[in-house]
């Protein structure tokens, strides 16, 4: 995402244009504003809601309150960017310098741990890199870069992608200037990755989540999983009201309140895919 | 192949169990799509058609900037939109981003320059069949501009046609503009896109097929009101 | 025509003088400084070879073309009555006449609308209008599957519709058969004799000698000669005109007078 404020400058000309559009779209969805009133946006991860966890427990809150939430599921830096321009009430993302930094700039109150999964590596059956098995990633990292073989890496500022890089300085290796060669960043979404990795064999990181609800998984499995540095720690933001006064404050207090009650917590704790739980709550700050 | 074959299963599947979802999100692309080639028409006839007529400075760089838009990226179109009606953009305060109204507002300045390029190229044919003609009969330009507009009105529906089948079939704008958000947003485009990350490519491609299969409804309709038509007034 | 008719102004528009007219296109003189002047009532038939400039010189008059140099003033007293002038008492029927995509009735009252006709005027005007040239029976038929020369009589009805004082005609048989031509040449004598005056290009002599009360004869952008019909085909005064008279002169021969 682009800054906003310095580039509304440069398209005011299309503004007539959008103006008389706009006001003929308002009569369209004149009837949705109703609806409107009683909702929330979240601006969220694709983890979150391709595995299919929003599905699942949003209805149980919804019934719960009656307040209907709308997710917007998109890299942890563009849901940032988005919560940033007052567009989303709620922010649930998963890279905690970025979730710090947010607050601390004022643009989102009162962040808390809620649940948490783990990354892992996954790669192809024949494994020619050799590092089925291993517990530590960045020897396994290593292993990749020096087998010169192909990575598909995320390439998309997203929470994931922060992790990843992370891996690569710990391995003191700059996977950059491999780009294009056996390292491809994709710029897409986790699951367009993963789509990447299968069409090309290739291995990548991924949360857990994504990759157990993935249906297109081929010939691919994990590898490399369980250190400590694969922790993936989700936590969840209210937009600041002081900074945008049009934020629906009262519905994304009880949104969260809800995600971080027993009855939230238990939601996650239930949400299974194929019989296996995808996130572990941790609302009290319980950490493995 | 098999993929193949599981998508058209797929897509059977979706619609003989009538799927509710799927209901829903064919509606929303139908009603996203329709309005914005109606507000597109709107703008884009009478405009290509003034560009066509009318000598004013700047005409011709006017038609080559219309040419030009007609390959604009959706992407692009979906980030100006968004900067456009985000809270921290000018158009804010209606709150209408991530709604239907936000997505019908991208599409509309997709493809109102598809409709006004080509609806120039369509008045400009016929003026130099019908110049000589609607200036002797005395005809002002604007009555030769609703004249053209009429006559031409056979070729123009391929034009709206061109428009439709752009909005219909795109992704970036709607899905940037409109969230991709489940029950509000969510369109056969973004849905597709989805399905396709979740893993899911038989579903995807059985979408994919659904979506088609709409686009050939709606040019089937038109090209029969057009053949009817057509045959009445010749 | 009958009194109270929305388009028929009392006062002529006629005479119709061309001042020292000439016309340029593509750095190439098409019409060589022409001087006349047309009076109300004779059939006014201008001949001439392919490429004389004949259509040219019809659409300088009718004002679809604006002269290079000079000046076409009418100078009728109707010409300042009104708004619109001159050009809404003259009409023109061209060598392929352009059909709205709607019925026969309706373009002829497409004409009078743009004109100004009331909308409850203008059903009867449409019906004599079809009536004069035979075409009643079609006259819900789409004009654009009309035949070639049931097209032409329906640009003679829009014409007629509209009352001119001036009618301009461009080859108007060029495409027709015999048949179709005569019933044209017919409805051209109706005009005529209603009072319309009759400006029209051929380059059918036949045409010409039954049709014509007065000849202008151009070559190569000149006007060569002016004469009564009779005298014209009988004792051409120019060279020129005698070969074209003597069919000897169908195609340019002669280069032009000057190349520019």
């Amino acid at each position: 995402m682009i800054e906003v404020r310095r580039l509304t400058s440069s398209i005011t000309a299309a503004l007539a244009a959008v103006a008389m559009a706009m006001t003929m779209a308002m009569a369209a969805q004149a009837q949705d504003s109703a609806a409107r009133q009683r909702s929330i946006v979240v601006a969220s991860t694709t983890s979150t809601d391709n595995s299919g966890l929003f599905g699942y427990i949003l209805p149980i809150f919804e019934a719960e309150t009656g307040i209907k939430v709308h997710v917007v599921a998109v890299g942890t830096g563009q849901a940032l960017e988005i919560a940033r321009n007052g567009d989303a009430d709620v922010l649930l993302v998963h890279h905690k310098p970025s979730e710090e930094r947010f607050v601390s700039g004022g643009f989102g109150v009162d962040r808390r741990d809620l649940m948490y999964n783990d990354f892992v590596i996954i790669g192809p059956k024949a494994d020619p890199a050799g590092i089925d098995g291993m517990t530590d990633v960045v020897e396994a990292f290593k292993k990749i870069a020096a087998g010169r073989v192909p990575f598909a890496s995320r390439g998309d500022d997203s929470g994931t992608h922060k992790v990843e890089r992370q891996i690569w300085r710990q391995a003191g290796i700059d996977a950059s200037v491999a780009s294009g060669a056996w390292y491809w960043e994709t710029g897409s979404g986790m699951g367009a990755t993963l789509n990447t990795a299968v069409g090309m064999d290739a291995y990548s990181l991924s949360d857990r989540a994504t990759w157990l609800s993935f249906r297109n998984k081929a010939e691919l499995v994990i590898l490399v999983q369980g250190d400590r540095r694969l922790f993936n720690q989700y936590g969840v933001i209210r937009v600041n009201p002081a900074r945008h006064p049009h934020v629906k404050a009262a519905a994304a207090k009880a949104f969260v309140d809800w995600l971080t009650s027993e009855a939230g917590q238990k939601a996650i704790a239930d949400f299974k895919v194929d019989g296996r739980q995808l996130f572990f709550p941790n609302a009290k700050g319980l950490g493995p | 192949m098999d993929e193949i074959y599981a998508a058209a299963a797929a897509a059977f599947g979706l619609i003989l169990d009538l799927d509710p979802d799927l209901g829903e999100i064919v509606v929303l692309s139908l009603r996203v799509s329709l309005t914005a080639v109606a507000l597109a028409t709107a703008i884009g006839l009478p405009l290509g058609a003034a560009i066509a007529l009318f000598r004013f400075p700047g005409r011709r760089t006017m038609a080559v900037v219309l040419n030009a838009l007609m390959g604009l990226p959706p992407v692009v179109v979906g980030l100006i939109v968004y900067l456009m009606l985000s809270r921290a953009g000018p158009f804010g305060v209606f709150g209408l981003l991530y709604t239907p109204g936000a997505m019908i507002v991208a599409q509309c300045l997709l493809i109102a320059p598809i409709i006004a390029a080509l609806t120039r190229q369509v008045v400009e044919d016929l003026w130099a069949e019908y110049e000589e003609q609607l200036r002797s009969l005395g005809a002002g330009p604007g009555r030769a501009m609703a004249t053209l507009l009429r006559d031409g009105r056979f070729s123009l529906v391929t034009v709206v046609l061109a428009g439709f089948g752009r909005a219909s079939a795109e992704v970036g704008a709607v899905m940037i503009v409109g969230g991709n958000i489940d029950h509000l947003t969510r369109v056969m485009t973004t849905a597709i896109a989805l399905e396709t990350s979740k893993g899911n490519l038989a579903l995807a491609l059985g979408l994919g097929f659904i979506l088609m299969t709409l686009a050939l409804g709606v040019n089937a309709a038109a090209f029969v009101i057009k053949d009817v038509a057509q045959r009445r007034q010749g | 025509m009958t009194a109270g008719q929305p388009l028929a102004e009392t006062a002529p528009i006629l005479p119709l003088e061309l001042d020292r007219v000439s016309f340029e296109a593509g750095g190439r003189r098409l019409i060589e400084e022409i001087t006349l002047t047309f009076e109300a009532g004779p059939r006014t038939l201008i001949l001439g070879p392919n490429g004389a400039g004949k259509s040219l010189l019809l659409r300088l008059c009718h004002g679809l073309l604006r002269p290079t140099t000079g000046r076409v003033i009418w100078r009728g007293p109707g010409a300042a009555l009104g708004p619109g002038g001159p050009t809404r008492r003259q009409a023109m029927v061209f060598q392929r006449p352009v059909m709205l995509r709607r019925s026969a009735a309706a373009n002829v009252a497409y004409a009078l609308s743009v004109n100004g006709v009331r909308w409850k005027d203008r059903r009867a005007l449409v019906g004599e209008a079809l009536e004069r040239v035979g075409l009643a029976r079609l006259a819900e038929r789409p004009a654009r599957v009309l035949s070639a020369g049931e097209q032409q009589r329906l640009a003679l009805a829009r014409a007629w519709a509209l009352q001119p004082e001036v009618l301009f005609l461009d080859e108007p048989t060029a495409n027709l058969d015999p048949a179709a031509s005569h019933a044209v040449e017919r409805i051209i004598n109706g005009f005529h004799q209603a009072g319309t005056k009759i400006v029209m290009t051929t380059h059918e002599l036949g045409q010409a000698r039954r049709l014509a009360d007065e000849v202008l004869f151009l070559h190569w952008g000149r006007l060569v000669e002016r004469s009564p019909a009779d005298s014209f085909f009988t004792q051409p005064r120019t060279p020129e005109a005698d070969a074209f008279v003597r069919g000897e002169l169908l195609w340019p021969c002669a280069p032009p007078p000057e190349e520019a």
